[in-house]
């Protein structure tokens, strides 16, 4: 009787323990609704995944680019005092490398990403999704990566393909001789 | 205690001491001090300050630069600049929170922990949303660890200035014991579906900073952090929550987090395209250069301080590898013709800061003073010129030279350029 009694409360105990150890869910926190999601997941791929319906034209982004950006980063890209945003082709190999959106970034589609999510400067995520289209579609205009008729959605940005798509390689690292 | 002393002053003090414990104190002393020539300090001789009740305790006064501070001019949007840890005034591992470098992208947001949510969601099972208090009921682990900016040292690619303190040539380096969730508790909790190769970490300040990171990292020793140092985060390390990373580069320990969203591939954010990569001299660039490399520095002596004529002195500095713990830290007080090993504080801890130190007699002739750590890997950090050789000189980050001082026979401590 002891001995029984002894041996379930061993085996309860043991049985306890197993199922504190094996919990992998905490029941914390709650399941998000499709509004909250959708408010904060601004992110987009390279593949385009993400890109919200909308479009705009380099014309357009003319008109809101000398509003909104030209006075950081200069009338046509060039020239203002946050980063610059065109040209500087060939020079990646020079001793001072102009980096530019036209002469670095790989995928067009961060350009529409880190604009929606960051500028302007003073007022970041304040553009709508046509503003930001139009707005890539200007800065890569600047570069020449499209025409100035150029029109971009969530089907033609991606399909964009950018000069030094091909400039990017991993990390090799460790990358100094061995002593 | 200035009251006090208008008050009462210290001979007033005294008598009234002596007066509230009795005859206990007067016998045996007679009239006449021991210290007539003025010998014990002043403040061995009266009452201190009260204890602050309501104030966070400071620093002496007297260590009033010891400061975080940028280096050169500040930047043209003050939003968007670093501060530097003052490495020359600290001891042993662990950075003071008030110390712990800044580098921000769009400034400091000032979030209200009660209103911040933490999102996770993609390619998982049960998308998950959470408070702060919720966060802080998983079960937690406090780790020290290093955080290092990919940029630290960046300025010595092709010298650097004579002027240079070590604020100012390794200043973005820091180390704390940080407290939080491991984040593979928290991707059990939201079920990984196969597919899911990156996580995408996104902070909340108005950069969205984001960075990509590979599903590997986030399952092995990735820490969802909201404290520091026995302390909630500061404002600027990302109150109230943060990725922490370790070993790898700063900037991907996203602060302010707010979202983890997990994908099939790196998201390509602009950070980790046209930012934190590094241009080789052929024109490509590497992209997704993750780990800190094993480095060291000297911090005493080094560059500003001013040695006080020949004889013993300690030598003393920091190494720390992202690839795991350091295994060996030489010396050398010749310019790097001998090398002398160094003693290593320990715990030896991984993806931490390692104290060294040496002991030394200045002989008083110009000496050039550099330190060379081995990780566990068998790597040894390289002269400046075995990364240059490699890499050109447009890479700007993961500068990970060996790095000398030089002491000059007035006892000046200068960077060499």
């Amino acid at each position: 009787m002891w001995r029984d009694a002894l041996r379930t409360i061993i085996v309860l105990c043991i049985g306890f323990s197993a199922s504190a150890v094996a919990a992998q869910h905490y029941g914390l926190g709650r399941a998000p609704t499709a509004a909250e999601i959708h408010a904060w997941d601004i992110d987009i791929g390279p593949d385009g995944a993400g890109l919200p319906p909308g479009h705009g034209s380099v014309a357009e982004g003319q008109k809101i680019y000398a509003e909104r950006c030209a006075a950081c980063h200069g009338e046509k890209g060039v020239g203002g005092l946050a980063d610059r945003l065109a040209g500087g082709f060939g020079t990646l190999a020079m001793n001072k490398p102009v980096r530019t959106v036209g002469s670095y970034w790989p995928y067009a589609t961060t350009v529409f990403d880190f604009v929606r999510r960051a500028m302007p400067f003073n007022a970041p995520q304040s553009l709508s999704a046509d503003e930001v289209y139009a707005v890539s579609a200007y800065v890569l205009y600047l570069n020449g990566v499209v025409s100035e008729s150029a029109v971009l959605d969530a089907k033609s940005l991606p399909a964009i393909r950018m000069p030094n798509r091909d400039g990017f390689t991993s990390d090799p690292r460790p990358d100094v001789p061995a002593r | 205690m200035a009251n006090e002393k208008t008050l009462i002053g210290r001979r007033g003090l005294l008598a009234a001491s002596a007066g509230f414990l009795g005859a206990s104190v007067s016998s045996g002393r007679g009239q006449a001090s021991n210290d007539s020539e003025g010998l014990v300090p002043p403040w061995s001789k009266e009452q201190g300050a009260p204890i602050r009740e309501s104030s966070y305790g400071e620093p002496s006064p007297f260590e009033k630069n010891v400061v975080r501070r940028p280096r050169g001019a500040l930047p043209t949007f003050p939003s968007a600049g670093t501060s530097d840890t003052p490495l020359q005034n600290l001891t042993g591992i662990i950075t003071p929170n008030g110390l712990v470098y800044e580098r921000h992208h769009a400034g400091i947001p000032p979030i209200d922990p009660a209103q911040h949510r933490l999102l996770i969601h993609g390619l998982v099972d049960r998308p998950l949303i959470l408070t702060m208090d919720e966060l802080t009921r998983f079960p937690s682990v406090s780790r020290l660890h290093f955080l290092e900016c990919s940029g630290n040292s960046s300025a010595t690619w092709t010298g650097g200035n004579p002027k240079w303190t070590v604020q100012d040539t390794h200043g973005l380096l820091s180390c704390c014991e940080w407290t939080g969730v491991l984040l593979s508790t928290l991707l059990d909790e939201v079920g990984i579906k196969p597919a899911a190769k990156w996580v995408l970490a996104e902070g909340a300040d108005a950069a969205g900073l984001s960075r990509s990171v590979p599903i590997d990292k986030a399952l092995d020793d990735a820490i969802v952090v909201y404290a520091q140092n026995g302390e909630k985060l500061r404002p600027e390390q990302g109150y109230p929550v943060r990725l922490f990373l370790p070993g790898y580069e700063g900037n991907m320990s996203v602060k302010w987090l707010r979202r983890l969203k997990l994908g099939e591939g790196p998201f390509q954010t602009r950070e980790e395209t046209s930012k934190y990569t590094d241009l080789m001299p052929d024109g490509t660039a590497r992209q997704f250069t993750f780990i800190m490399e094993a480095k060291s520095v000297i911090t005493f002596p080094s560059g500003g301080h001013h040695l006080k004529g020949p004889g013993f002195y300690e030598i003393s500095g920091l190494a720390w590898t992202g690839r795991g713990r350091i295994k060996r830290v030489e010396v050398s007080t010749d310019g790097g013709t001998s090398w002398h090993e160094a003693q290593l504080q320990e715990p030896v801890l991984s993806k931490c800061l390692t104290r060294f130190r040496l002991p030394w007699t200045w002989d008083g002739g110009p000496a050039t003073l550099q330190s060379r750590a081995t990780d566990e890997t068998g790597y040894i950090q390289p002269p400046r010129r075995m990364l240059t050789d490699v890499r050109g000189f447009n890479s700007y980050y993961h500068l990970n030279g060996i790095h000398p001082w030089h002491i000059d026979p007035s006892g000046g401590v200068s960077n060499v350029a």
